[in-house]
């Protein structure tokens, strides 16, 4: 189990409680937290579920694949902590992950 | 309708009608037989079945023989998913479309580009529309909608096609590229040009088409040399000129990527405009729930562009030999994902067949496609439909069709020319 938090662009907070093994995308989805579209399901070929991944956490939501890094070079809003939440894989050393969501996904 | 089709059929060359599937029983024709690529079947609506027949029992399905030569039709959802996220094995040079290019009429667009240069290309004129910018334009675009929908007769018919969904999307693109607003039906014209069959109505032949492609060329080298002249604004035309991937483009690549989008924003919108109107009066029982409840339109509109599929297919060529759905690609194959069929697999979407406005997951379809090509304006059209329906929704209790509604003669272009509509005010 790891407790994650999705803070929106307007600064409101959702804490949600995920079964190690799922996706960040998946957490968020199953229990409403909006700003999240995942277009594609959780097949790493839309980014519309990009999060911005608080900086003390970059070092332990793995490695960006290169397929991640294609669809995310191609968002307008890219930071250098962006990332797909679909390919962030939860598991108990999550607990207590922060994740901000852009304005729009696209 | 049937007496349109003969006059159709019988306008045909010899060599169209050869390759006709129109008439057949999809189901008992030889398997090996049935061909996609024919705009027949698509312009009398009859491709259902024949895409469906293809998921049962031949999901990755190779025509030898066509009009447009050997290609495989990729017809389930997760088998076009594999081909459209793999552009390391199925590339989109030299072209998306079905017929080769030495054959035809072909420019040079990103999206018939691969990495890197399609990033770098697509990466200039992405944020037109994108959601940042979309913001700014929500106002205009509403503003639009209500002129349009407010000048429109009541209580007599007359052609949805015609004054609604051509004119709002031709306003609208009017305003991505600030061009003449007077002059935007040059738009409409150039966009039907090049998409069009040589014969089907909008041009006569491929040289007529390309004096329209000139013209084109012309007015938009018009602008672009006003704009590179002037300081960096928000519209595509000063986007390109300015952007460091672009600004050096031969003028053949600055027409493809022109034409590129302004197709991608004409036709397409244009269609799932038409379309939806159309889906809302073969179900009634879900133009009752939109009536109940407005708060749905935005899950609606993603239900009426997967229901429309304004785009029926896009093609890949491999690049290497590979395996899919249990078949042998080879290398230079040409490869085509039919959205159209793929939007309908019961395997991945549930109830697939019907139009549901409420549906769950209702933004996971293939209208779009996904990966590196995905979209680039899919946002901008989803905010078109959805304010079109808000302001819809706000005057009449229902957009009737009183006829038979009029299908595009293509098997790429998934849309009508003719939609009569009669319009029931609120009250």
């Amino acid at each position: 189990m790891a407790k994650i938090r999705f803070i929106e662009h307007t600064g409101e907070e959702h804490e949600v409680e995920a079964q190690a093994g799922g996706s960040v995308m998946l957490a968020a989805l199953t229990n409403g937290v909006p700003g999240i579209d995942a277009d594609c399901g959780g097949a790493c070929s839309c980014a519309t579920c990009h999060v911005y991944v608080q900086e003390d956490w970059l070092d332990k939501v793995g490695e960006i694949s290169p397929t991640e890094e294609a669809m995310l070079s191609l968002s307008t809003d890219r930071q250098d902590n962006s990332r797909l939440s679909c390919q962030i894989e939860i598991t108990d050393e999550l607990d207590g992950l922060v994740v901000t969501t852009p304005e729009f996904q696209f | 309708m049937s007496e349109n089709l003969t006059e159709m059929r019988a306008s045909e060359s010899p060599e169209q009608s050869r390759w006709s599937m129109v008439g057949k029983d999809p189901w008992t024709m030889p398997i090996e037989k049935i061909d996609l690529s024919h705009p027949g079947i698509w312009h009398t609506n009859e491709f259902l079945p024949f895409l469906e027949r293809l998921r049962k029992e031949d999901p990755v399905h190779f025509c030898a023989e066509s009009a447009v030569g050997p290609y495989w039709s990729v017809t389930k959802y997760s088998d076009i998913m594999e081909v459209d996220t793999s552009p390391h094995i199925y590339s989109s040079e030299p072209t998306v479309g079905i017929i080769d290019s030495y054959e035809e009429f072909t420019l040079p667009m990103f999206i018939a580009m691969d990495p890197p240069k399609h990033d770098d290309q697509r990466r200039i004129a992405q944020p037109v529309v994108a959601p940042a910018n979309l913001k700014r334009l929500e106002s205009i675009i509403r503003e639009r909608v209500c002129n349009i929908l407010d000048g429109l007769p009541v209580n007599e018919e007359f052609d949805w096609v015609k004054h609604v969904s051509v004119e709002l999307t031709t306003q609208m693109l009017a305003t991505l590229f600030d061009f003449p607003f007077e002059d935007r039906y040059k738009l409409t014209f150039w966009s039907d040009a090049a998409t069009a069959i040589p014969g089907a109505g909008v041009v006569n032949s491929n040289e007529e088409r390309w004096a329209a492609m000139e013209e084109c060329l012309q007015v938009f080298t018009g602008l672009w040399n006003e704009r590179v002249n002037a300081e960096p604004s928000s519209d595509l035309v000063s986007m390109l000129a300015h952007g460091e991937a672009t600004r050096n483009m031969p003028p053949m690549e600055y027409l493809g990527n022109i034409i590129l989008l302004i197709v991608g924003g004409n036709d397409t919108t244009r269609n799932s405009i038409s379309g939806g109107v159309l889906a809302l009066n073969e179900n009634p029982a879900e133009y009752d729930k939109l009536r109940a409840n407005h708060g749905i339109i935005p899950n609606m509109v993603s239900e009426i562009i997967r229901w429309q599929t304004p785009l029926a297919y896009m093609r890949r060529t491999a690049l290497v030999d590979a395996e899919l759905g249990g078949k042998q690609i080879k290398a230079g194959d040409k490869v085509v994902m039919w959205y159209a069929s793929g939007n309908r697999d019961e395997e991945a979407i549930d109830r697939a067949n019907e139009f549901l406005i409420d549906r769950e997951k209702a933004r996971q379809h293939l209208s779009f496609g996904f990966g590196l090509h995905r979209c680039m304006g899919n946002r901008l059209a989803e905010m078109q439909l959805r304010i079109l329906w808000e302001e819809i929704m706000q005057r009449f209790h229902k957009v009737e069709v009183v006829g038979e509604p009029q299908r595009v003669y293509s098997s790429f272009v998934k849309g009508y020319t003719h939609l009569p509509v009669r319009l029931h005010p609120l009250n």
